[in-house]
């Protein structure tokens, strides 16, 4: 099997695994990364995303070998102590219910405050639409992009 | 993962160790006699213990605490200590919590569902915590020469109220230990409370937006294989033949074994294991009844009619009231199949040893997963551990353990430790489904408008009682028939958060806006009548309490501004599930000719609030649950088999379609009777109320995308 240089969150890691192998499995089996998770495989609830070079990507459906140089951050790398204005607004909203979709929430609001730091409410929704909520935590998702915008 | 497995306990035994001279209370979770807590001395903590839970001081003043039920996202983690901190006065900073693994011996319900947990607990947490405040005054006023009444406690201090002296509780959590443990203590006035009532975040919201490995699907052990099932596609079908050649010599798989119905894949990796799954050729044949959705809708058109039906409840005489009726008003309601896509797919960790049994993983019944595990391997259950992860949702469908026996007997079979895990695919066409049914309502009125006679005959797939017959209105109908059908079908159902009452309030709360209509009444005070009634001159049984359905009735239509908006149309509905009452009114606008869904307001009694925050998520999450399920929720079948795979044929609300949310509470200071389901069943009525108000046009099947007037304007998910 080919062996892939990943750059993730500003460490480099090999993978020894095959081609087809989504950056999720990667993750979360071959680097020890489980805080993305798995919801459905065919990038339709979100819980996978991660930002590549900056922008929202769905790991469930990124093969390995489409990574090449592009730097992946995963929700352990959002910030060095847990302190993004995203994970503090999480906290102050008090958003989570059961949890499992929070950090793929959290970094598709990453990459929307990085590319509009003042997004309005209707460019809110329609960048955090694609991620599902099982919880229908929607609302408090909602605020706490809103908060952390302030926060940046 | 703050559970106790191997590295934890040794946290645990250092908690212990610092706790050394500190104190530690032993209370029970069980019977109301053992309520009354002891004082646990280091010695006997440390070995076999005689008491169920405990809460310890250390000198440095951290409080730890036993949260034994497991967590689904219904904040138990967070409500459970608050409980105890607010009668020990501490200093809530220092609480910290801890999932306790399945211990019947020390737990009682130690089980997820019902909304139950809290009604359950309440007093036991409370004692408690109040029996340690009052060890830690007497050991203040012991230390200080001064009378124990002199003194009070806040926030982690004991303080004598003349001096001024205060110490913490860290520093008197020795001298707490060897004071004697009074039999009664007096618990705080509700009036009192500093805790208690105020929104308190999730104890666990750093390791969640961090990403820590606290789920089950995150559980990895040194040494573990990965398995993941292939079941049959079809209900009703069974294993034929099965060629797993090709698979068995693909990268990364260790061995392909056939049991019972299951076809397991062993492997690496998940990814070399989904692969190897695609080349397996399964032949399946025909072992029961193959149905279609089809089918099911026939069959509830007959089991309507059927003279074979279960009475569930009757009074009075309704042939004599229909027969004597003025007006009579029928109609029926049909709500499909749906699956419960918790986020996380189920997944389990399975180690079956010569000596043991070691089961980690996300359950809502810890305990009859145990049971059921020491059945199929006989292995008795004292030598089954089963550590409790954090659970990505369960709504129900973790209640079942049909995956925990799965990962213990491939396990057993391989003699290896495995997590099995399942596909989103697997998951939803995993059976367990909320079930079909249909109901067929019958209103007599009589010439002023009274409500004479009502019938309620339920038919269901593998649902047994289709009704909750003692619900209102019954009490409040002088004659009144309430029966079901079951049919039995080879597709499986369980409980799906606030089972039966998710579909049937629906139909319910549409029907008597209905009856409302037909007599000429507006929809709360046609309600309203009826509790009078119930009231004055009960029929029956009545097992609901009137005057807290009247309460959230009259705060909802108040709250909402029942009847006074101008431009917007509204639905009401109250429903009473588990011992809590909910009652709601949704606004709906007109846009382009198209009703839209903008608000609704929510009053809820479930008695007292622990936390503000948890308990408006409870609220909030329930109605956009009960919302979206009832707008976009259908699992249907061909010949057996699911048609909707994943979320792309299966929808599932997002945040554009959420409405605006007003909650509300009664906070009545009666003790808390649970929130985890009760805010939903009320949702898909209050919808369908106003949607009627503002079309014209009654939705009475599931899900109301599906009819006019949605069904015209097809829209895509996202």
């Amino acid at each position: 099997m080919p062996i892939f240089k990943l750059q993730v969150n500003g460490k480099e890691y090999t993978a020894d695994v095959a081609a087809d192998t989504p950056l999720l499995w990667v993750l979360r089996e071959h680097l020890g990364l489980v805080g993305t998770k798995y919801g459905c495989g065919i990038a339709q609830c979100g819980a996978c995303t991660v930002l590549l070079d900056g922008n929202a990507v769905r790991a469930c459906v990124m093969p390995v070998s489409a990574i090449k140089a592009s730097k992946v951050t995963t929700i352990e790398g959002l910030s060095e102590d847990g302190d993004h204005p995203l994970q503090q607004a999480w906290d102050e909203v008090d958003v989570p219910q059961c949890g499992y979709c929070q950090a793929g929430q959290i970094m598709t609001a990453a990459a929307l405050l990085k590319r509009k730091p003042k997004p309005s409410s209707q460019e809110i929704d329609d960048a955090m639409n694609g991620n599902l909520c099982r919880c229908g935590a929607y609302h408090r998702i909602r605020d706490a992009v809103k908060l952390a915008s302030t926060k940046i | 993962m703050t559970t106790l497995n191997k590295t934890n306990r040794r946290d645990f035994l250092k908690i212990t160790s610092m706790t050394g001279g500190g104190l530690l209370l032993g209370f029970s979770w069980f019977s109301a006699e053992a309520e009354v807590p002891v004082i646990v001395t280091k010695t006997n903590f440390a070995g076999e213990l005689g008491f169920n839970s405990y809460l310890s001081i250390g000198t440095d003043g951290t409080i730890t605490i036993f949260s034994p039920n497991p967590e689904l996202g219904q904040n138990i983690m967070t409500s459970f200590p608050m409980v105890v901190a607010e009668e020990l006065d501490a200093d809530w900073t220092k609480v910290k919590v801890i999932q306790a693994p399945l211990d019947t011996t020390k737990f009682d319900r130690q089980l997820t569902g019902g909304s139950g947990a809290v009604p359950h607990s309440w007093k036991r947490l409370r004692n408690a915590g109040a029996t340690a405040r009052y060890l830690l005054i007497a050991a203040a006023a012991k230390q200080w020469d001064v009378n124990a009444a002199d003194c009070t406690a806040s926030n982690g201090f004991v303080i004598h109220t003349s001096s001024g002296k205060k110490l913490g509780y860290g520093e008197l959590a020795e001298e707490a230990s060897k004071m004697t443990v009074p039999a009664d203590v007096p618990l705080k006035n509700r009036k009192d409370f500093k805790l208690i009532g105020t929104s308190v975040r999730n104890v666990e919201n750093k390791k969640i937006i961090t990403g820590k490995p606290i789920f089950g699907s995150d559980f990895h052990r040194e040494g573990m294989v990965l398995a993941m099932i292939q079941r049959p596609p079809a209900f009703g079908t069974k294993i034929k033949s099965v060629d797993a050649a090709a698979a068995k010599s693909m990268p990364g798989i260790i061995d392909v074994i056939t049991f019972k119905n299951n076809v397991a894949v062993i492997g690496k990796t998940t990814w070399e294991i989904m692969k190897a799954r695609k080349a397996i050729k399964i032949e399946y044949e025909k072992d029961g009844n193959i149905e279609s959705t089809s089918d099911h809708d026939q069959l509830f058109i007959s089991l309507l009619n059927s003279d074979n039906a279960t009475v569930r409840r009757k009074d009075g005489d309704v042939d004599m009231a229909f027969k004597n009726a003025a007006k009579i008003i029928k109609s029926e309601y049909q709500c499909p199949f749906i699956p419960h896509n918790p986020m996380e797919p189920m997944n389990f960790f399975a180690d079956v040893r010569e000596d043991g049994v070691e089961l980690v993983g996300p359950t809502q019944t810890p305990a009859s997963a145990r049971t059921a595990t020491s059945k199929l391997l006989n292995i008795p259950e004292d030598k089954i551990t089963v550590e409790i992860t954090r659970l990505g949702g369960g709504f129900g469908r973790r209640l079942k353990f049909d995956y925990v026996v799965e990962a213990a007997e491939i396990s057993s079979i391989i003699k290896k430790p495995v997590k099995l895990i399942w596909s989103r695919e697997d998951d939803v066409m995993g059976g367990s489904y909320r079930p079909a049914v249909r109901y067929r309502f019958e209103a007599a009125l009589d010439n002023i408008g009274n409500l004479i006679g009502y019938k309620l005959r339920g038919v269901g797939i593998n649902v047994n009682n289709s009704t909750r017959e003692d619900n209102f209105p019954s009490g409040a109908v002088d004659n009144l028939l309430i029966d079901t059908v079951e049919h039995i079908s080879p597709i499986t159902t369980g409980a799906w958060r606030a089972p039966v009452t998710n579909f049937l309030a629906f139909a319910e709360q549409g029907f008597i806006d209905e009856v409302a209509m037909a007599a000429g009444k507006d929809p709360v005070q046609f309600r309203l009548e009826l509790l009078q009634k119930a009231k004055a001159k009960p029929v029956g049984a009545i097992k609901y309490n009137i005057d807290r359905m009247e309460t959230v009735i009259k705060q909802a239509a108040e709250k909402s501004g029942w009847g006074t908006k101008k431009g917007v149309s509204q639905g009401f509905s109250v429903y009473f599930s588990h011992a809590s009452y909910v009652a709601q009114v949704c606004d709906v606008e007109m846009k382009a000719g198209k009703p839209v869904v903008k608000k609704i307001v929510a009053v809820s009694d479930c008695g007292e609030v622990i936390n503000k925050s948890g308990a408006l998520q409870q609220v909030m999450g329930g109605i956009v649950d009960g919302y979206g399920h009832a707008m976009f929720g259908k699992l249907t079948f061909r010949d057996g088999m699911p048609a909707q795979k994943n979320f792309g044929e299966y929808r599932m609300i997002r945040m554009k379609e959420i409405p605006d949310i007003e909650a509300h509470f009664v906070n009545n200071g009666i003790d808390p009777t649970g929130l985890g389901e009760p805010a939903l069943p009320p949702t898909g009525g209050a919808v369908a109320n106003a949607i009627f108000k503002a079309t014209g046009t009654r939705l009475k099947n599931q899900p109301f995308i599906d009819e006019p007037p949605f069904k015209t304007t097809p829209t895509k998910a996202f």
